[in-house]
């Protein structure tokens, strides 16, 4: 079929070549061509085929995806792939970017025997692993206990007699629920459990649990097991619930490289716990990647969409105009294409800053990572709220058909909604960055200088020594200068940081303990926690503009820079104004500034997102296609429904013809 | 919590008994939770026949809907089907009729899972469009179920505007008939429900043709399935459009028409007729028919928006008692998360948010009513105000509400996201709400349109309608709020809401002006003013709302707790709207810094207030544990319980195929070679 002409035209009118911004996003020609090949690989694979996810059950869903997960594992080795990266691609094209019931055991259960088994544990369960004689889970969520990991429940007692731990699920509130990959498809388990020896609790401590016969498949006998039902998404995933009556396990199941346990049941605690940062920092740096990835398949869609809906009137006698000629569409959709792109830069700063500073960690230096972990808690949260709610909107922009689960959109949202949870719920981290920035104003408060991104809380001290306020400080913002915009965000967030810091020293003034005084400033520390990284982000963006070296590709990026700066600003205006950062005249500039940057990226708005690249396969869209031949398809797809099955339903012979025949 | 023994939860299930840390805040209600119910109901009797009917349905075992988020789209439709055609019975059983007082219950009831809705829609356009010989002919056989209706107005390509749809019906002389067609793909019809399987009949709206000459857009009756077997009549293709976010339950479908002929006598001929000879006649005022759109986007308001945000408070709000996570006091036991100040930030202002909107869709009700007797005294004065609010408030109660149930499933962290909280299903319904009846967007727009036009009405000193006349009043100023607790006055953030309105609007107004002066054209102007002119509505209705809650509370009685609670909800409701849009009400200084500090203060305050009556306030909404069907809002708390007893239920809880087929191959070293 031939490429839609709406299509058509747009590609032919932008001002850049995609592939080069293609190349900046894959992080040079060669990645890019390796990832090509990769994707390549998968999608000529007719092993990887299957029908639409969209008309199959969840039980059929769930087997497709261990069906292919299985075929993904052996294929993997054949092809000799096992750099992390191109790992992650070759997932990514054989699921579709959605989640599969081996998750678990590749990123979690593997990954753990590695750092945290003893020689003689790895000796045992790493091959039998390796090759899925054994597939693990991580289980540590509790039905009644998530982000608060001391309150988990479930307990392992040391029994000094057999040498045995004896694991419970003492209450309802403690049976583990949610593990991915735990209801049907894992026989073994590593479970969090509160360790009791010698009469006394030693807190949380990681054990190996077989939970299935191996052969039979069997729930082994003390194990209850199961799916805990159908979700928003995640369909293919089959998350579980474990409860444990009185079931043993062998004293070295517990996973003991840094604390152990000794026959007689001593308790040796472990050297350090600040190893566990390192991987919490990982794991937050591939949700800032994939809030950018998210966001971007969702605006690929919509704009796509966009440049092939027709509707209304513009000029009055004119042919209906594409809906992305409306300045409303724009205001919803470019500003998200801006935050898409600014997400990526971010995501890769912090994947980068992880490795260098990884390599420090091997040489036992790790003075940068209390501030990585503090930062990377807070991005993770501002990106993925923006994104989710990024990705609503564009599947708001493309109206009715955006409803349909065809338009990919849907899916695209329950899949990454429940980001905003797990790895730690994001109120949650963006007070731990909160806790951060507050300890960094004492500091500086004190006389200290700070270091990083924080670095701009050294400025407050030196405005002290004037009687000011922060707010009555003025910042010449030169609003078409990123540069500028930058300082204006930096502004920005030490005046709410100062507010957050005052506020919380006025209610320890006023209230006996530290833990009440924290909660009752809390809204004020998550608002100074979200401007402190939604400078971080605008900071990054405008750092990248200088490393791009073709002309056409950073001008349309500094467009793009611009927007994202300047809209931020336009929504949330009172902070600008209130710390006398803007005048009202400079927010009435802005706000018109934001209007011609989006005329001026409408002619590169379809380039922009054919520069992230999804394969039509991956995208999952029929208002996304590339070739946008959208209505076409979209009949082609709806044919295939499931209640189109027969011509007439049985509903008709079951309920209405007897119905009708009683009337 | 209550910590059960390993044995207890593995045998007897302790749903029925209140989780004592629900129990507890009910106990320090500081209002008559009853009243408040009959407040909302409009009347204690009221409250009495909601739930006599609620009663009825949910004891009829054929009305369950237990399980269905275990059902597949398939299994949803035919419960639907089955639940419409059960019903005819029992409102005949039940002695109900479309007008008694149990009518409008009987959805809330159902939760909307039934099919046959556009059935509705269909009788009604009948009743509007048709003539009295049409009506004659047609609403008895649909009414008592003989054929099965539907409403076919939006394509493939083409939605809220009506002017572009592509369908045809050319006038046939000879043979005194319409030809219907889709002439390309974008003009199939899409979406209209009941028709992908279940209806026999529908309303098509097509571009009519007579001589060669197009008449614009005009329904007709259009026969579809066969009423002996249900198959496809000649000349058409339908079926069901495929999976959506949500209305598993409706077959939402497509419709090729092809050379299809239908008498002459099929064309709804109340306000247009096309004689045998193929004179095309108008006849009496559209001006009843343009007011019942406008009427429909109020109606659904209440169940479609309303209903779900309730449900989604109770069920959020029930849960923050229940969760306990993470220790505010060293040595303490984890507090129940409704205690932490972010949680409540996340739920009260939707919860205040809940009754602002209740309050103005009374307020919408009765001017509509009001409306609808002028209408029939052929006084058409109300309608350009009518239209104006009936669009502004669909587009800004639907968006406010939609976001509301987001943050409420969000709320409540990973078990929000299962189904079996019930907030997915309330939420892809109700974001639904915010495209149907007129995408959000549009909508705003023509309440812009109206806006504006009143206010250059105003400064030129003509009258202008109720909702408005506050444009004429332009006075400039600032607040004069001294203190925190000043903003706890109504007239104070009610003033400030009707500033920043007057302000948007007459700022748009005016760069409209401009750039028409400056040379743009009329319509070019308008879409570079389209951002602007979003926000000036939305403002608009902002205000009324508030404005209106205010009013409310003023006349409410006294007794029983009841007014005290509803202040600190609208003051609740109202200082949340400042705060987050603080530039709004700082850009021309008449919040100053200061204030503003003093208007977060106040806020947060709030929060701690109404944090003790969370609970008997989402208890007054008064839904049944069967209508919520959650298991983490249940009356009785019941949480973890309920959620363990309903996961083992899961289908995919039986064996999967999947073991014997990929896992048991996998697991036995099909792999070892590698």
């Amino acid at each position: 079929m031939t490429m839609n002409a709406d299509l058509r035209r747009e590609r032919a009118a932008a001002t850049f070549q995609p592939l080069l911004l293609t190349h900046i996003l894959d992080g040079g020609p060669e990645r890019t061509r390796r990832r090509k090949e990769i994707e390549a690989l998968v999608l000529n694979d007719p092993d990887f085929q299957h029908e639409d996810l969209n008309f199959l059950s969840r039980s059929q869903r769930y087997e497709q995806a261990i069906r292919k997960s299985s075929l993904m594992v052996m294929k993997l080795r054949e092809y000799g792939i096992a750099d992390p990266e191109e790992i992650f691609w070759f997932k990514s094209f054989v699921h579709r970017g959605r989640p599969e019931p081996l998750d678990l055991h590749l990123g979690m259960f593997l990954p753990t025997l590695l750092t945290q088994a003893t020689p003689e544990q790895q000796d045992r369960f790493f091959m039998p692993a390796w090759n899925l004689e054994i597939i693990g889970t991580y289980a540590q969520t509790e039905m009644g206990h998530g982000t608060h990991l001391r309150g988990l429940e479930t307990t392992a007692t040391y029994d000094p007699a057999t040498q045995e731990f004896i694991l419970n699920s003492p209450t309802v509130t403690s049976i583990k629920w949610w593990p991915g990959g735990l209801g049907k498809t894992s026989n073994h388990a590593i479970v969090l459990a509160q360790l009791y020896t010698q009469g006394q609790c030693k807190g949380l401590h990681a054990f190996i649990v077989p939970i299935r016969q191996l052969g039979t498949h069997e729930p082994l006998p003390g194990i209850t097991v199961g799916d805990i039902g159908p979700k928003f998404g995640y369909d293919e995933m089959d998350n579980g619930y474990l409860k444990m009556d009185n079931f043993r396990i062998p004293r070295e199941n517990m996973l003991m490289k840094y604390a152990q346990v000794e026959p007689d049941g001593t308790y040796v605690k472990p050297v350090s716990d600040k190893l566990t940062y390192g991987t919490m920092v990982f794991i937050r740096s591939l949700i800032v990647g994939d809030s950018a990835r998210s966001l971007s398949r969702a605006c690929t869609i919509a704009i796509r969409y966009s440049a092939v809906r027709h509707q209304s009137e513009l000029k009055p006698g004119e042919p209906e105009p594409q809906i992305l000629d409306y300045q409303t569409q724009q205001y919803k959709l470019f500003p998200l294409l801006a935050t898409a792109y600014a997400f990526h830069f971010v995501g890769a700063y912090i994947k980068d800053t992880y490795h260098r500073i990884s390599g420090d960690i091997n040489e036992g230096d790790l003075s940068e990572l209390p501030e990585l972990h503090a930062l990377t808690a807070g991005l993770k949260a501002f990106t993925s709220w923006t994104a989710n709610a990024g990705i609503e909107e564009c599947r708001m922009a493309c109206g009715g058909h955006g409803y349909s689960r065809c338009s990919g959109i849907p899916d695209i949202y329950v899949t990454f909604t429940p980001s905003c949870t797990y790895e730690g719920e994001n109120t949650v981290m963006m007070l731990q960055t909160a806790r951060f920035l507050v300890k960094s104003y004492t500091q500086v408060s004190s006389g200290q200088q700070v270091t990083g991104m924080v670095s701009y809380l050294n400025d407050l001290s030196r405005q002290r020594i004037q009687p000011q306020h922060v707010a009555a400080r003025t910042v010449t913002v030169r609003i078409n200068d990123p540069v500028s915009l930058v300082e204006a965000y930096k502004a920005r967030a030490a005046r709410l940081v100062e507010a957050a810091a005052k506020n919380l020293q006025a209610e320890l003034n006023h209230r006996k303990s530290k833990e009440d005084a924290w909660n009752r400033t809390s809204v004020d520390l998550v608002r100074a926690s979200e401007a402190h990284c939604h400078y971080v982000v605008v900071k990054l963006f405008a750092a990248k503009l200088s490393e791009v070296s073709n002309a056409a590709v950073r001008a349309v990026l500094t467009d793009l820079c611009l927007l994202y700066a300047l809209f931020g600003i336009s929504k949330n205006t009172g902070d600008f104004l209130q710390a006398g950062i803007l005048t009202s005249a400079q927010i009435t500039q802005v706000n018109q500034h934001v209007k011609e940057l989006l005329a001026v990226i409408r002619p590169n708005a379809v380039a922009l997102v054919d520069s992230f690249d999804f394969h039509d396969v991956h995208l999952g869209s029929v208002l996304g296609r590339y070739d946008g031949n959208v209505y076409e398809n979209m009949f082609e797809w709806a044919k295939k429904s499931p209640l189109n099955k027969t011509q007439v339903h049985e509903s008709f012979h079951k309920h209405l013809k007897p119905m009708q025949a009683k009337l | 919590m209550a910590l059960l023994e390993t044995s207890k939860y593995s045998q007897g299930s302790v749903l029925g008994s209140v989780n004592p840390d629900l129990a507890s805040e009910r106990q320090t209600a500081s209002f008559c939770v009853e009243k408040l119910t009959a407040l909302l109901d409009g009347g204690a009797e009221q409250t009495r026949i909601r739930r006599a009917v609620v009663e009825a349905i949910q004891s009829d075992p054929v009305f369950s809907s237990e399980n269905q988020y275990f059902q597949t789209q398939n299994e949803r439709y035919e419960a639907a089907v089955r639940k419409a055609v059960h019903l005819q019975k029992k409102m005949h059983e039940m002695g109900w009729t479309e007008n008694g007082p149990e009518y409008k219950y009987i959805y809330r009831a159902l939760s909307g899972d039934v099919a046959f809705l556009l059935h509705r829609v269909f009788m009604r356009s009948i009743s509007v469009l048709g003539s009295d010989k049409q009506i004659a002919k047609w609403i008895p056989l649909a009414a008592q179920l003989r054929l099965i209706g539907s409403y076919a107005q939006t394509e493939l390509g083409h939605g809220t505007y009506l002017q572009g749809l592509e369908t045809t019906a050319i006038f046939d002389i000879a043979t005194q008939e319409f030809i219907l067609n889709t002439p390309k793909i974008s003009a199939m019809k899409w979406w209209p429900g009941d028709m992908g399987r279940s209806a026999t009949h529908t309303v098509v709206f097509a571009q009519l043709y007579i001589h060669g000459k197009c008449y614009g857009i005009h329904p007709f009756i259009v026969q579809i399935r066969s009423l002996q077997d249900h198959s496809l009549c000649p000349g058409i293709t339908a079926g069901d459009i495929g999976p959506k976010m949500n209305f598993e339950a409706i077959d939402n479908g497509y419709l090729m028409l092809k050379n299809v002929r239908i008498p002459r006598e099929n064309m709804l001929s109340k306000f247009c007729e096309v004689r045998p000879d193929g004179t095309y006649v108008r006849q009496g005022s559209q001006k009843i028919n343009y007011f019942t759109m406008t009427a429909v986007r109020i109606s659904l308001i209440s169940d479609e928006v309303l209903t779900p945000l309730m449900k989604a408070c109770t069920i959020a709000i029930r849960y923050s008692v229940v969760r306990r996570q993470s220790k505010l006091k060293p040595g303490e036991q984890e507090a129940k998360i409704l205690d932490y100040q972010t949680q409540q930030e996340k739920l009260l202002p939707q919860l205040a948010a809940a009754y602002a909107f209740h309050f103005i869709n009374n307020y919408l009700q009765e001017l509509f009513d009001r409306g609808y007797r002028e209408i029939q005294r052929k006084n058409f004065d109300m309608l350009p105000e009518l239209h104006a609010l009936s669009s502004g408030f669909k587009a800004v109660i639907t968006h406010h509400s939609t976001a509301a149930v987001e943050i409420c499933l969000r709320a409540c962290g990973g078990h929000g996201y299962s189904l079996l909280s019930g907030l997915p299903s309330l939420y892809t319904k109700i974001l639904a709400s915010c495209i149907y009846e007129g995408e959000n967007t549009i909508l705003l727009l023509q309440t812009a349109r109206f806006l504006i036009k009143c206010f250059m009405a105003a400064s030129a000193g003509q009258p202008v309608p109720p909702s408005v006349t506050y444009l004429a009043a332009v006075k400039p100023g600032k607040c004069p709020a001294k203190n925190k607790s000043d903003f706890l006055s109504p007239d104070i953030y009610t003033e400030a809401y009707q500033h920043v309105a007057v302000r948007l609007i007459s700022s748009t107004a005016a760069k409209l002006q401009d750039l028409i002066q400056s040379g743009a054209k009329k319509y070019d102007a308008w879409n570079q003013c389209t951002v602007q002119l979003v926000q000036a509505a939305k403002a608009h209705c902002h205000y009324i709302t508030v404005k209106n809650f205010a009013e409310t509370v003023e006349k409410l009685e006294t007794k029983a707790g009841i007014q005290r609670i509803m202040k600190h909800l609208c003051d609740l409701f109202a200082l949340h709207g400042i705060f987050l849009n603080t530039g709004a009400f700082l850009h021309d200084g008449y919040i100053s810094a200061a204030q503003m500090d003093m208007v977060t203060a106040s806020y947060l305050d709030l929060l701690a207030v109404i944090r003790k009556d969370a609970v008997p306030l989402v208890d007054a909404f008064d839904f049944t544990d069967k209508s919520l069907n959650s298991a983490l809002g249940s009356y009785d708390g019941q949480v973890y319980q309920r959620l363990y007893e309903w996961a083992q239920k899961s289908p995919t809880n039986k064996m999967n195929p999947a073991y014997e087929r990929y896992l048991k191959p996998l697991l036995h070293n099909a792999l070892s070679k590698l």
